[in-house]
């Protein structure tokens, strides 16, 4: 199983995708990455579109990524500006070229998510759509109604007509809301989301909702059963060592310190991360440089796998191993840490980076006397969580 | 005494005969757990021999149950086995059920966690992805390791394993009640709160040790909950400080979103409820210390 993975956040023309697969009403549209594309895009289209950047931010209308092209030519020209561009530290990759819409009457907002306070989902629902939620959340929370959807009974169209109703939602369209909120519910169900949402549904001349933007997030937990779902991951965004963590199946964040780290558990990690900056305050102001959590298992395989993305960040300046053995010995984990070293040296890696250790818990002195006798030139060892920190961070600030 | 699991429980494994599940249940039965048996329909009516350790194996947990007085059942199913086989557990109405598998997927996880308030909450859920419990020289159901501490005054409960067994080593010459390794997941059955609770009512606990890490407002709630309802002094820790905005940190639920779920309005919040909170683990060790001498 690999870890780490949590959440996985899809591009609008992805969430389109879904909606679409599960009966949600959406207009027509592709994806490209390529201005001359959008020319038969639009043709395909009828001969004019929308050109929208596909980036995972808000605000892309204001700052310029969403035109309207009349002609093809336009669209070539649209998507000329648009690909490269920068939203708020995004690059524009792809646009969707979209059908134009129907004139559009009024803008409502819907979504279904999960509520982690009270350990349900939620469905959120407003007449005030269009514009940031959090914003209608906050200042006009009368508008925003919120229902508690029972996981095991779901959305039924009874339900749904109760939370179209609870949103006041004008008589006229409240049926064909009703309607969306339970094919957005199918979409959030069989798709194992973790949110999903229309922002704006727009009611349009001809009196149908549509969804004309929208956000989808998986949960990666559910993989097992979403086969799909992996094709969908924007594997061009990740940082470089990331993507090579997550190609040897490590839990792995890049951070923009100098002390990378390694250690077992994600709570022990976390506080790893804190002690290690706590401990540059008095060093130059080092930081940690990644989160990396080598799980239970903690094989020299995977120590080995750890320590080459870890030695493979230029920035790094001192690596702290931090291990608490648990259900892991402290010897397996030493013997770990002198095979990776070879392995790596073996496969003609420079390890020229200090190594501070730690090891405590079960065999933790067998753990070691194993280090101690392997006298690697580059490995230190020290006994305290904090002792560690203040060496790595000192070793990191020279 | 001890929170949710003494020496008088009787404690089951659902997905003893597979490979995590033998590896732990060895362990639980050599730090004195009391196992009466094991589910696996396909394997019902045989045993398993754990050096020299007969354990029957049965078709579910209800019969499990009725054959052996099982009132704990801990689970090592994979992940795509989780959600039936807790629900076969609420359906049995066995008073506790430890959901030790980790990747569970929220919408299943949300499933039988609906299931068992529907059904009165008859089961209590740890986990999923969580260690599980022990109360030292009584029983151990999960994966903590026994030989860490001793039997003690000391309450502990946790979102993370290893700083459960973390915690547990700096203060092992103290020892421990209950410590209850509750999981990371963004929905998990027994919270904070309800082991607060419990630890506040447990006669053989002085002191609580409570530790949270980044994500939702567990913590947060925790803190309303101590002001009001408890009187024992609580000690506390969260970890991931220096956690950055929007990166998920390891455990589903630990990730920073914008202004919410940061370390530090944990601790104010926890700061503001009484609760002394420690920088890093060994500073919350010596807070302990303290509050326990009073």
């Amino acid at each position: 199983m690999e870890k780490g993975r949590t959440r996985v956040d899809l591009f609008e023309y992805q969430a389109r995708d879904l909606f679409a697969k599960h009966g949600v009403p959406v207009l027509a549209g592709e994806v490209i990455d390529t201005p001359e594309a959008a020319r038969a895009a639009t043709e395909r289209l009828g001969g004019k579109s929308v050109v929208k950047a596909q980036v995972k931010v808000g605000g892309r209308g204001k700052a310029g990524g969403v035109k309207l092209a009349a002609t093809p030519d336009e669209a070539v020209a649209r998507a000329t500006d648009i690909l490269g561009m920068d939203i708020k530290g995004h690059t524009v990759h792809k646009v969707m070229i979209a059908e134009t819409a129907p004139e559009i009457l009024e803008e409502y907002y819907v979504s279904y998510l999960l509520d982690r306070t009270n350990r349900t989902f939620l469905a959120m629902a407003s007449v005030a759509g269009g514009m940031d939620i959090e914003e209608v959340a906050a200042t006009t929370p009368e508008k925003l109604a919120k229902v508690p959807v029972d996981a095991n009974e779901g959305v039924t169209i009874e339900k749904a007509r109760e939370i179209v109703a609870q949103a006041k939602f004008p008589a006229e369209v409240a049926e064909k809301v009703a309607e969306v909120m339970v094919t957005l519910w199918k979409t959030f169900v069989a798709e194992d989301a973790l949110l999903v949402e229309v922002n704006p549904l727009a009611k349009v001349a001809n009196g149908d909702v549509i969804a004309l933007d929208g956000k989808v997030s998986l949960d990666a937990n559910a993989e097992f059963r979403q086969p799909e779902h992996e094709a969908l991951e924007d594997k061009a965004a990740a940082d470089p060592l990331e993507a090579a963590a997550k190609a040897k199946g490590l839990n792995y964040v890049k951070l923009d310190g100098q002390v990378g780290i390694i250690g077992n558990g994600a709570g022990l990690v976390m506080s790893t991360l804190d002690v290690v900056a706590y401990a540059g305050e008095n060093h130059g102001g080092v930081k940690p440089a990644n989160f990396l959590d080598i799980g239970g298992g903690a094989s020299a395989e995977v120590m080995a796998n750890g320590l080459e993305i870890i030695l493979g960040d230029a920035d790094v300046k001192s690596v702290f191993v931090n291990v608490f053995g648990g259900i892991t010995a402290c010897d397996a984990v030493a013997n770990g840490i002198v095979q990776a070293l070879a392995l790596l040296e073996s496969k003609g890696e420079k390890v020229e980076k200090p190594l501070v250790v730690r090891l405590d818990g079960n065999n933790a002195e067998l753990g070691r006397q194993i280090l101690t006798d392997a006298n690697h030139p580059l490995v230190q060892q020290v006994d305290t969580m904090d002792g560690a920190a203040e060496r790595a961070a000192e070793l990191a600030a020279k | 005494m001890a929170i949710f699991l003494t020496k008088d429980s009787k404690v089951i494994v659902q997905g003893m005969t597979g490979s995590e599940g033998q590896k732990h249940t060895k362990r639980m039965l050599a730090s004195g757990t009391n196992i009466v048996g094991g589910v696996n329909p396909r394997k019902a009516g045989t045993t398993v021999d754990f050096d020299g350790t007969e354990v029957p194996v049965f078709g579910s947990v209800k019969d499990a149950m009725e054959k052996t007085g099982a009132d704990v059942t801990v689970i090592f199913v994979p992940e795509k086995f989780t959600k039936d086989a807790v629900v076969e557990a609420i359906e049995a109405e066995i008073e506790l059920a430890v959901v030790i598998t980790e990747g569970v997927a929220v919408h299943d996880t949300a499933s039988f966690w609906a299931l068992a308030q529907a059904k009165g909450n008859k089961t209590r859920i740890i986990g999923p992805n969580c260690p599980g419990l022990i109360s030292p020289g009584q029983s151990n159901a999960g994966i903590i390791p026994a030989d860490i501490t001793k039997p003690g005054r000391i309450g502990l409960v946790s979102k993370s394993g290893t700083l459960t067994y973390q915690m547990m080593y700096e203060l092992r010459d103290l020892g421990f009640s209950s410590c209850v390794g509750i999981g990371g997941d963004p929905i998990i059955g027994t919270t904070h709160i309800d082991a607060l609770k419990a630890f506040q009512d447990d006669p053989d606990t002085d002191l609580i040790v409570m530790i949270g890490e980044i994500g939702g407002d567990a913590e947060e709630r925790a803190a309303d909950f101590i002001k009001e309802h408890v009187t024992k002094p609580v000690v506390g820790y969260v970890a991931g400080f220096t956690a950055p905005e929007g990166k998920t940190m390891g455990h589903a639920g630990a990730i920073v979103s914008g202004s919410s779920g940061t370390a530090q309005a944990k601790k104010e919040a926890l700061e503001a409820a009484g609760v002394k909170v420690g920088k890093t683990p060994s500073e919350t060790a010596r807070l302990a210390r303290a509050a326990l001498a009073g």
